[in-house]
């Protein structure tokens, strides 16, 4: 083990102005936005960027010394692909640091177009194992891959070893249950997907049902969940709904829960993870100035304090209130969660 | 205008190593030309071993049939890479690549591939360079609808990119891969000590609403639709659209009778004549063909409107 290994960069996300800045302003080392459009999987109506903020956010960001990241990570649909070709041209006028693709079609134009802009390989490329990975390096010079939340530590250990592509892992926020990329189910219920569309059980789907016993929730029709008088109600997240199976009525596939690797931080230092992003740009700027502020003293304490490291209470407390359903877990990179 | 074929995908549920072989057994006399076979779900489904699916595949081979064998969409360990590379490494049998590290190995050994539906490819130039990789056919992804296709296929035509196109023309749809094991989680087990519960349940574990509508279908790792998708309404327009193949996914019981019932309808449409086959006894589930008409995935044939919405 080196003795000392260059603390990860803490990427934090940015949905607007005012989160971008609350994340420089708390100690972010990096932000990632999207535009205004489908070309982004975070497309949700008022937020992202548009050319004047993503100028004044780019400037804020670098008058600051921290670095910003362009997401154009939905896959270009069709015979017109000209969106996201123009979505990559004005990351590179508006000089952001990189850029996130998730489609190789769209790795090949921006390598081709731009040699020197800098490009990262997305969660939503679903690259788990270091061949995919070696394959967008060699083709489109990759300089840093992000993993879907499906791998234990010692797999992402293992990516690591095996290429010299950096590898950003996922830190805190919602926990996305499904290898991000390889998910359909919001295009199987209402006709849109993070792929295609760039959301996951979109709002315009959402109907709320005010029952006399309980509140119903359905996207496009469907009964994601149903609520007792006093439960907390949480978004219609497919995934994290509960359904009846074999006459068991329970969250089949997830319950509504938060990724928090803070407890792991030590070991993600030492295994060589080079960035911990924060999900969340669909998080108001309260949010993301409260989640950045924690991980980076927690990253902080992680480096000086090595093995010694122990999580701190009050972290804990901060982000437990900002989980979702209150609850929050390792995630795969903990192996009995799977 | 060429004659649509018809392709038998990779079996995506755990069925016993005697119950897989007589499926093939069977299958060896349907009226199909390409058979996939392989582990294409989870890695601790080992009824089969990469070996035994290679030796099938060339008995297979030897009565005439193209076989192509289906890598595993998730791919995770070293020893998932270790059975990627012995697939690629077989010298005879094509490989469908369904992960970006398969196609690579695909690559590195000049062998052309098929590309998988989990490779996401949306668009003509993602084709393109698939194509330049060594990828001679490509399934779009399932949720990709007709006019986004035609599309994708008349601009390859026109920039001069030539591969075949297979449509998932019929089965439970194969919506999402997770890490986590929903029927082990089903049964409180860890996915480690998953007891291979999912032989148990040889379509899948059926996922309803509260209010007992079907939904979902849980297979290990993957989630799928309850509804079965068909795009037998769709097979003159499909025919006319260029495409090579369609892909029959396998189901427990009636699969013969759904080849057979799509050869029928391939027949008469090749014939120009309208096709008068009617496969919904052969489904547990309602038809559904939404992705193909862009809508929800869920809409079921005919359906114009989500019944709910």
């Amino acid at each position: 083990m080196p003795a000392t290994r260059p603390l990860p960069e803490l990427v934090c996300p940015a949905g607007s102005l005012p989160a971008l800045k609350a994340a420089v302003d708390n100690g972010a080392d990096t932000v990632y936005l999207g535009l205004k459009n489908d070309t982004n999987a975070r497309n949700f109506a008022g937020l992202n960027f548009d050319d004047r903020t993503a100028r004044e956010g780019i400037h804020y960001a670098h008058q600051h010394g921290r670095k910003v990241l362009l997401a154009i990570n939905t896959y270009a649909q069709g015979g017109d692909i000209s969106r996201w070709h123009r979505a990559i041209d004005e990351g590179a006028a508006l000089g952001v640091d990189a850029i996130i693709l998730a489609d190789i079609g769209l790795m090949k134009y921006a390598r081709n177009r731009y040699p020197d802009l800098r490009l990262h390989m997305s969660v939503q490329s679903s690259a788990t194992n270091y061949e995919a990975i070696n394959l967008a390096q060699e083709m489109f010079d990759i300089r840093r891959a992000v993993l879907p939340r499906v791998l234990t530590l010692d797999q992402v250990k293992q990516v690591i070893d095996h290429t010299n592509v950096e590898i950003e892992v996922f830190g805190f926020g919602s926990l996305c249950v499904m290898v991000e990329g390889r998910c359909l189910l919001s295009s199987y219920a209402t006709g849109e997907s993070p792929n295609s569309h760039g959301v996951c059980s979109p709002a315009k789907f959402v109907r709320w049902e005010h029952g006399q016993q309980a509140l119903g929730a359905r996207l496009n029709g469907i009964l994601i969940d149903e609520y007792q008088q006093g439960e907390p109600a949480g978004y219609p997240t497919l995934c994290k709904g509960r359904f009846e199976v074999e006459g068991d009525t329970y969250y089949a596939l997830e319950e509504p829960t938060s990724l928090n690797v803070m407890s792991m931080l030590p070991q993600i230092i030492d295994i060589g993870v080079a960035a911990i992003k924060v999900e969340g740009r669909q998080r108001s700027p309260a949010y993301v100035a409260q989640v950045t502020r924690t991980l980076r003293e927690a990253l902080d304490a992680a480096g000086r304090e090595s093995q010694r490291f122990a999580v701190k209470p009050a972290w804990t407390q901060a982000l437990s209130k900002l989980a979702e359903g209150q609850q929050q877990t390792l995630g795969a990179y903990n192996r009995p969660w799977k | 205008m060429k004659t649509l074929q018809l392709t038998l995908g990779p079996v995506l549920f755990y069925w016993s190593r005697d119950d897989i072989l007589r499926f093939y057994s069977e299958a060896a006399d349907w009226p199909l030309e390409t058979i996939y076979l392989g582990e294409a779900v989870c890695s601790r489904r080992q009824q089969l071993r990469g070996q035994d699916w290679i030796s099938l595949g060339r008995e297979l081979a030897q009565n005439g049939r193209q076989v192509v064998l289906s890598s595993q969409a998730l791919i995770e360990s070293e020893s998932d890479l270790r059975r990627l590379r012995k697939l690629v490494e077989n010298g005879e049998l094509q490989l469908e690549a369904n992960d970006l590290g398969a196609a690579r190995l695909a690559r590195q050994q000049g062998q052309p591939f098929v590309a998988g539906h989990h490779l996401n490819i949306y668009n003509a130039d993602t084709l393109a360079l698939m194509h330049s990789l060594g990828a001679r056919r490509w399934i779009p992804p399932v949720e990709m609808d007709r006019d986004t296709l035609s599309a994708v296929l008349g601009q390859a035509a026109f920039n001069g990119v030539q591969i075949e196109t297979e449509l998932f023309a019929w089965g439970r749809l194969p919506l999402a891969l997770s890490a986590r094991c929903f029927t082990a989680r089903h049964y409180n087990l860890s996915k480690d000590d998953c007891q291979f519960r999912c032989m148990e349940h040889p379509d899948g574990l059926r996922l309803n609403t509260r209010e007992q509508q079907a939904f979902l279908t849980i297979n290990g790792i993957q989630t799928m639709s309850d509804g079965c998708h068909s795009l037998l309404p769709h097979l003159a327009d499909i025919s006319a659209m260029g495409i090579s193949a369609l892909r029959i996914s396998p189901q427990w019981q009636h699969t013969a009778n759904v080849v057979s019932g799509y050869r029928q309808a391939i027949d008469a449409i090749t014939a120009q004549q309208k096709p008068a086959v009617d496969l919904s006894p052969y489904s547990d589930s309602r038809l559904v063909d939404g992705y193909w008409r862009g809508t929800a995935g869920i809409a079921a044939i005919g359906e114009t409107h989500h019944a709910h919405s």
